[in-house]
């Protein structure tokens, strides 16, 4: 007890003297921790918003309490639209997460196995540049290719004698186009990590590899992925925990009457109920549920990893 | 720029590798034809001529190389006061941007901060749960950022995933030695920062910059929410009017209708070229620093 006791008189001594000695440091700390605490923390206690009746005179902190608490989850869970809703954000993030996931490993994994390096220079510097556009952009595009009469894509379909689709202009159409137009502008970046995670393997595995008379494609499986498989981990939870959020401002983008069935999802409904019909309250639950899910599925996503890779995240 | 070093190159490839490596070129080349061609389509289409364009003459190459497209541009007002916008908002924000995230990943980086570790977990655990969108715009109404140039750059102060990268780039690649003998020498903590990290940190500052200055230039939701007055809007804001919501242009100099309707449509692929430019140019400038700056934080230990 005693011993315990002065260690912890010491540590707080030593405390005492680190921030007499390095005040500069937490000065420095202030500004950004302010920043932290406005834009972060507050929107966090402003959740109880979800749980309250919201009127715009009293504010947040003094509208009164929902009757009952759960009222907005329970409006939201007996609508018609709120499983097609949640169905719609997991199958669009599924669908991202199978394609979109795989598809930089590949290319890197191609990218690394090229041997004329100016060839793969060029490949991976072109695949970068889809990134720095805008969705704004991109979506512009989606709609100027995929046009039923005057998009590109429709005239090579007809060339080929085939029927011409409206692509923007139908449910069936939006997750496919909504994916492959991810993974046309994100692989190419997203590769990076996988190919300077390829290019830090220590050669000697290579040649041990080759003098045992493993073949190239023997090489990828035993050598290449192995060596690079903590790092898809890594990046594999990371995405896992952004499962329900993503994706919104380009659904909202692509979003028409027509696909309307498979783009309504999750925060494109918080967005139409929030900010433009002002019903605070019950978009605040809404997205609340969809933080909720979230965090459960990168916590969850984490402690699995954990458990049977050995890798986290945390 | 990711050095890769070559296989031992004196042991002979068998028929087999080489074989392989007919197929893994082959796959290179379809990536980047996929990749590729709707930027080119969107360069060719522009430069062409607009009837030409619709017609589906334009496949390959551009056909009547013209400049029309590209004047109609010019003379529209709302895209250069959106350009004018969003170049304000890059810069102001950009800079608003470093000076917050260098100040709260110096300090969580060295060893003698009090609370280093809860501070670092304050700023973590926005990564795994937030407010969400509508406390946080009425956080901002609140404020009375609502409708003012601040709305765009306070709220994304600082990314947290940039913070902790550049956290761990001062970890690992400023010896600690170095901040010892500056504090010997008789630095205190902020002249170390200025004097001695900082100019160390080139990648890192470079690289930041970039990831920033993109985010700031693409950005065009919270301009959506938070922006009324028509003269604050950013260019990406102009760009959904006038590419997706497909608001009648004002251009046009006597010509017929149906030339104008042809026109405004090929217009949009030289909009996108136009907005587009700025942003991809900077990436070969930041290139070299590239995967310094980039892989320390990324791969995590």
């Amino acid at each position: 007890m005693l011993a315990k006791q002065s260690t912890g008189q010491r540590l707080k001594r030593r405390l005492r003297r680190d921030v007499f000695a390095h005040w500069q440091l937490l000065a420095l700390l202030a500004l950004p921790l302010a920043w932290y605490i406005i834009f972060c923390y507050i929107p966090m206690f402003g959740v109880q918003l979800a749980f309250k009746s919201h009127k715009v005179t009293l504010g947040i902190w003094q509208s009164p309490w929902a009757d009952p608490l759960f009222k907005h989850f329970s409006r939201y869970f007996s609508s018609y639209y709120a499983w097609s809703t949640i169905w719609n954000t997991l199958a669009l993030n599924l669908g991202c997460l199978a394609i979109g996931f795989p598809a930089p490993i590949l290319l890197a994994l191609i990218l690394n196995e090229i041997d004329n390096v100016r060839f793969r220079k060029t490949l991976q510097n072109v695949t970068y540049i889809p990134y720095f556009l805008s969705i704004v952009v991109v979506v512009s595009m989606l709609k100027l290719f995929c046009d039923e009469r005057y998009g590109v894509i429709n005239i090579l379909l007809q060339a080929l004698n085939l029927q011409a689709l409206p692509l923007m202009e139908s449910e069936r159409y939006f997750r496919p186009l909504y994916v492959l137009s991810n993974v046309w502008q994100n692989m190419g970046w997203n590769a990076i990590i996988y190919v300077a995670a390829l290019a830090g393997i220590d050669m000697a595995l290579y040649e041990a590899a080759t003098i045992d008379g493993a073949t190239r494609w023997q090489k990828i499986l035993h050598v290449s992925l192995p060596c690079i498989l903590p790092t898809i981990v890594t990046m594999l939870i990371l995405r896992i925990g952004q499962l329900m959020t993503i994706g919104f401002e380009k659904a909202l983008l692509m979003q028409n009457d027509m696909n309307i069935g498979t783009s309504e999802i999750i925060s494109t409904l918080v967005y139409k109920n929030g900010i433009q019909n002002g019903d605070y309250s019950y978009a605040t639950a809404v997205g609340l549920m969809n933080s909720a899910v979230n965090l459960v599925l990168i916590v969850a996503a984490n402690t699995f990893c954990r458990r049977t890779l050995n890798e986290s995240l945390w | 720029m990711i050095k890769t070093k070559r296989r031992a190159s004196h042991i002979r490839q068998t028929r087999a590798d080489r074989i392989f490596q007919a197929v893994i070129v082959a796959l290179g080349v379809v990536l980047m034809i996929l990749v590729a061609y709707p930027l080119y389509f969107t360069v060719i289409a522009s430069f062409s001529k607009p009837e030409d364009v619709l017609m589906g003459r334009v496949i390959l190459w551009p056909r009547n190389i013209s400049f029309e497209s590209y004047k109609m541009v010019v003379a529209e007002r709302d895209i250069w006061m959106g350009y004018g916008n969003t170049i304000l908002y890059t810069v102001l924000g950009t800079a608003v941007n470093m000076v917050l995230t260098t100040m709260m990943a110096y300090p969580l980086s060295c060893r003698e901060t009090p609370w280093r570790a809860p501070l670092t977990f304050i700023a973590s655990f926005t990564m795994l749960f937030s407010g969400g969108l509508i406390p946080t715009y009425l956080l901002v109404r609140q404020l009375g950022l609502y409708d003012t140039i601040w709305a765009m750059i306070l709220p994304t102060g600082i990314t947290t995933y940039n913070m902790l990268v550049m956290k761990s780039f001062f970890q690992s690649s400023i010896p600690i030695e170095l901040k010892e003998a500056a504090h010997l020498d008789g630095c205190n903590d902020l002249r170390t920062l200025l004097l001695v990290v900082l100019p160390l940190s080139g990648p890192i500052l470079a690289v930041m910059v970039l990831f920033y200055t993109v985010a700031h230039w693409n950005e065009y939701f919270n301009a959506l929410i938070y922006l009324r007055n028509r003269s604050l809007m950013p260019l990406q804001v102009i760009l959904r009017e006038i590419l997706l919501q497909n608001q009648e242009l004002a251009a046009g100099d006597g010509t017929g209708l149906y030339e104008r309707m042809m026109a405004a449509e090929t217009m949009k692929y030289a909009i996108i070229i136009i907005a587009s430019v700025p942003v991809i140019c900077l990436y070969p400038l930041v290139q070299r620093h590239f995967v310094k700056g980039v892989m320390v934080g990324a791969i995590k230990g």
